[in-house]
């Protein structure tokens, strides 16, 4: 085995342990936004899809690069944004909390 | 050169776990999505320098990130929040397409003689990555209802699904020891695809998520194979990082769902319905059903009222018009609480999205465990548009399909509203007998329209 797999593997490892630790104590309220930014994470990819089209010559090189990396793009781009919108309404209440609660403490009975 | 690449693919991959960290708190997560996107910047911009670009690469990287770019963008600002499961879907399928192509493209530059620890990772991202995408079109296909929810099942399928999967490993070996079949990459590729599908189709719409949260572990681990043949630093720990998050998450939803994943994916549902048709059959049962004043005024004299929201209020656009009423409810001193379910809305933590798009404050949400109990104290359980999570057959009913699924006390409120279109069963196909509970009043219409005419009702009581 060589020394380059044998470091591969190593990261790949630790990478599991890793991934798990780093989640393990998420409320089930961020769940879909965590399967969300994680997606757009896989779309690290593209770092692939670029490399593989960067020194395409041939015609079943180009087609395949250039798909590649036009889904890749896909990936990173939708993934990123549609999380931050779904995360931007969680931050949303923060600032509408203050004018409401002023609201409740005058007498509405 | 090099070792500044190195040392920023360490960075970006430094950004990945930290986003991922900070995406478990509810305050840091908007920044911890930021941070991994930064993390990927710096990644894209350390590769672009290495590489020897040939024209018709510049030409072909330059088109696909403006077309993907843009299809991207448009996507995830048009999607409707109700609709976020299928797009993540969608995304995660392009995501898994991508990798099984990359590792093509690897494997046709090494010719006839790929060496053993390149062709392992590449076959493996090529399958793993198929799957996924074509998985993924499935289910998205499924929630956008472009085709039915329902498990689709035909005799000897697991059969037929054991015979592809069969022929994909005797595929793999063969690639593996001979290498040189043509087109065996595309066989396997076919293969694959086939196999995605087939695995998708009999699983219902409701363990949709769960089915995508899985196929998003595939592609993570699918990219990481496919870094494994390029020797890529930064796929491996990335692909890697969501491979294992996301099984974990996988877990963790079937979990929700008080349910093991074997029995989420292989369509144990298709098979219970047939016994739970018989037990549900109960026909001429009486149910109650009160006006939007009589319900108004119950509201409007209670303490406390719980409300528990579910995936009619999602499709319905309804979650503005719950946010009303609890408002005027607690200008007349109500205490109103949302009682979140695990699985509420068509993801965990859909409804909480959902909610928060409609300004509800996030005191006012309650998850399942911290709710259950307060639902004997209240005197009102309001029910808009959920019905699986609050069916009690779960709790009693052996038989049922949803038995043993963790569900909310609704039942123990001193009186139950149950808003429904129709008496439709839901989701999973059963019916409940909260329904027919002598304590209940049932409320029919949209989940829309029905709470406006409560809100009025409320401020008439």
């Amino acid at each position: 085995m060589s020394n380059e797999l044998l470091n591969e593997l190593t990261f790949f490892v630790l990478s599991i342990f890793v991934g798990i630790e780093v989640i393990s104590k998420v409320p089930t309220i961020l769940h879909t936004p965590l399967m969300s930014g994680t997606n757009a994470i896989h779309g690290i990819i593209l770092v692939g899809a670029i490399v593989i089209a960067a020194g395409a010559s041939s015609p079943v090189n180009i087609v395949l690069g250039l798909v590649a990396v036009t889904l890749a793009t896909t990936n990173v781009v939708g993934g990123f944004v549609v999380t931050d919108r779904m995360l931007e309404m969680f931050k949303g209440r923060q600032s509408q909390k203050q004018p409401a609660a002023t609201k409740e403490s005058t007498p509405t009975k | 050169m090099s070792t500044l690449i190195q040392l920023a693919y360490l960075v970006a991959a430094v950004c990945f776990i930290l986003g991922l960290k900070q995406l478990s708190s509810p305050k840091s997560a908007r920044n911890g999505n930021r941070i991994a996107a930064v993390g990927m910047v710096i990644a894209l911009a350390a590769t672009v320098p290495q590489r020897h670009f040939t024209t018709a690469g510049v030409i072909i990287i330059a088109i696909g990130v403006v077309v993907g770019g843009a299809a991207g963008s448009f996507g995830a600002r048009m999607v409707k929040m109700t609709a976020i499961p299928q797009m993540v879907a969608l995304f995660n399928g392009v995501g898994g397409g991508a990798a099984a192509l990359v590792a093509v493209a690897e494997l046709l530059t090494f010719g006839q003689h790929p060496t053993f620890s390149v062709a392992l990772p590449s076959v493996f991202s090529i399958v793993i990555g198929s799957i996924s995408f074509a998985g993924s079109m499935v289910a998205f296909a499924k929630l956008q209802e472009l085709m039915t929810g329902t498990p689709i099942t035909y005799p000897g399928q697991q059969v037929v699904n054991g015979i592809l999967a069969a022929a994909i490993f005797g595929f793999v070996i063969a690639v593996l020891a001979v290498a040189s079949i043509p087109f065996s990459f595309i066989s396997l590729m076919v293969l694959a695809l086939v196999l995605g599908i087939a695995f998708v189709l009999p699983i219902g719409g409701a363990d949709m998520p769960v089915v995508i949260s899985l196929l998003n572990a595939f592609t993570g681990l699918a990219v990481a194979a496919s870094g494994f043949t390029l020797n890529n630093f930064a796929l491996i720990v990335a692909g890697t990082l969501v491979g294992a998050s996301g099984s974990l998450l996988t877990k963790l939803m079937s979990d929700a769902m008080g349910r093991s994943l074997g029995n989420v994916l292989f369509g144990a549902f298709g098979q219970t319905r047939v016994a739970t048709a018989a037990v549900a059959g109960k026909e001429g049962r009486s149910v109650r059903s009160g006006s939007a004043e009589d319900i108004g005024t119950l509201l409007a004299y209670s303490q406390r009222v719980i409300i528990v929201p579910g995936y009619g209020l999602a499709v319905a656009q309804a979650q503005h018009a719950a946010r009303e009423l609890a408002d005027v409810l607690e200008k007349r001193g109500v205490e109103v609480m949302y009682a979140i379910h695990p699985v509420a809305g068509r993801m965990p933590g859909h409804m909480n999205v959902l909610l928060a798009e409609a300004n509800v404050p996030y005191e006012q949400l309650k998850e399942m465990d911290e709710v259950n109990d307060e639902f004997k104290n209240a005197d009102v359980a309001l029910i808009v548009g959920a019905n699986d999570v609050v069916n009690p057959s779960a709790r009693n009913a052996p038989g049922s399909p949803i038995y043993g699924m963790p569900i909310l006390n609704a039942d123990q409120a001193k009186n139950i509203v149950f808003m429904k279109r129709s008496m439709r069963p839901g989701f999973a196909g059963i019916d409940n007998d909260l329904m027919y509970d002598p304590k209940t009043l049932m409320f029919f219409g949209d989940a829309k329209d029905s709470l406006t005419k409560l809100v009025a009702a409320v401020k008439a009581a």
